[in-house]
């Protein structure tokens, strides 16, 4: 293995530059991270790191983040996660640091106010395309308890304006009563 | 103060957001719009339009960007850490207890459950924008309040997306577009 020194400038420099090159949200990114390093530099082993990057993507918070610190941890440890992290968090932060800075003056100018007005429309059609994919998906699995977490937890958003933190918090309280369940009907069998 | 109220906001949102960006969204817009009133409607949806042309997670983008303008770059780097951290620890325990036990059971049944809540929210986050984008800031949403291009400009862009798969960030260029030659049509008849 190369020097540890080599490996964090490495890591770095990978992170830094997928993460400022990389459109397409967290996903893209832990794919292209993971051909990265298991299939061009081979520093990491294939399976164990499809379990860590599967663990990275069902954690909450920011994916591409995740990804990187499962990456991190593995190559060299806390050093390791911790650049990882930088490299992935600088290039967003400088980019819409300076934008900030640039969105009042944008937003008086007429065209480009019309620009993004538009691209509201835009935007909700790219979620709406989503959430018909995702829905699919559930309804397909033909589970009528994710039916019902479905409709109830869009009703309890939508119409009664619960709280997101609340709702989430009741479904993962649902899902560990689920597998705790499911473990006890195993080691009865 | 506000530097520590950017941290515990963000850090809910840190700590909540599963399923990734999109899923982030109505808790990002339920601390920073409706709960402390940072931004406004369609300065949230400008935030997320502005996030979907640029690289970098939705979370980040958006914590540097409030953070930004409501308490210069102190305020973005509080709300950037506090929307990290949660993520930073718990991934690095769910990391060392697989590689220790080797076990993730539990875990994918939780999120299996938790699947159809995060398309929930992220419906619920997609109907917001697209009220702010049909009807704007005016108060009723009635027909005659309605922004009828913007209808059309987002049925034509569904239909792009989900029928000819065309490119999300194309999309979004020829949505802005569209309509910015609709309001200069509609500036010379007028």
């Amino acid at each position: 293995m190369e020097s540890k020194k080599h490996v964090l400038w490495k890591l770095f420099v990978s992170t830094l530059y997928l993460s400022a090159f990389t459109f397409g949200g967290g996903y893209v990114i832990v794919t292209l991270l993971k051909k990265k390093f298991v299939d061009e530099l081979h520093w990491l082993e294939d399976d164990e790191m499809l379990d860590l990057i599967a663990i990275a993507q069902s954690s909450p918070g920011v994916i591409a983040v995740n990804g990187a610190i499962v990456i991190g941890l593995k190559l060299a440890g806390f050093a390791g996660a911790l650049v990882a992290i930088l490299g992935t968090v600088i290039p967003p932060f400088t980019i819409m640091s300076v934008i900030s800075l640039f969105y009042q003056a944008f937003k008086d100018n007429w065209v480009i106010s019309e620009l993004l007005n538009g691209m509201q429309a835009g935007v909700g059609a790219v979620i709406a395309s989503v959430v018909f994919e995702m829905a699919g998906g559930v309804l397909t699995e033909k589970d009528p308890l994710s039916v019902i977490v479905l409709v109830a937890s869009f009703v309890a958003a939508c119409f009664f304006g619960i709280n997101v933190i609340y709702i989430i918090l009741v479904c993962i309280a649902v899902g560990l009563a689920r597998a705790f369940l499911q473990n006890r009907k195993k080691t009865k069998e | 103060m506000i530097y520590i109220q950017l941290f515990l906001s963000y850090l809910q949102i840190g700590l909540f957001s599963f399923g990734g960006g999109y899923a982030s969204l109505a808790l990002i817009q339920g601390q920073v719009v409706d709960k402390h009133g940072w931004l406004a409607a369609d300065e949230f949806t400008d935030l997320i339009t502005i996030s979907q042309m640029t690289p970098g997670p939705v979370a980040i983008n958006s914590a540097t960007f409030v953070g930004q303008k409501i308490a210069g770059f102190g305020g973005a780097l509080a709300a950037t850490v506090g929307c990290l951290l949660p993520s930073c620890i718990i991934v690095t325990i769910l990391a060392k207890l697989y590689l220790k036990y080797r076990q993730m059971n539990t875990l994918t049944v939780v999120l299996h459950t938790l699947r159809p809540t995060v398309v929930a929210m992220i419906a619920f986050a997609g109907i917001t924008i697209l009220i702010t984008a049909f009807w704007g800031s005016k108060a009723m949403m009635t027909f005659s309040n309605t922004d009828w291009s913007m209808v059309v400009i987002f049925a034509v862009c569904v239909f792009l997306l989900m029928k000819v798969k065309a490119n999300p960030i194309l999309v979004m260029v020829l949505a802005g577009v569209t309509k910015l030659a609709v309001s200069v049509i509609e500036k010379i008849i007028l």
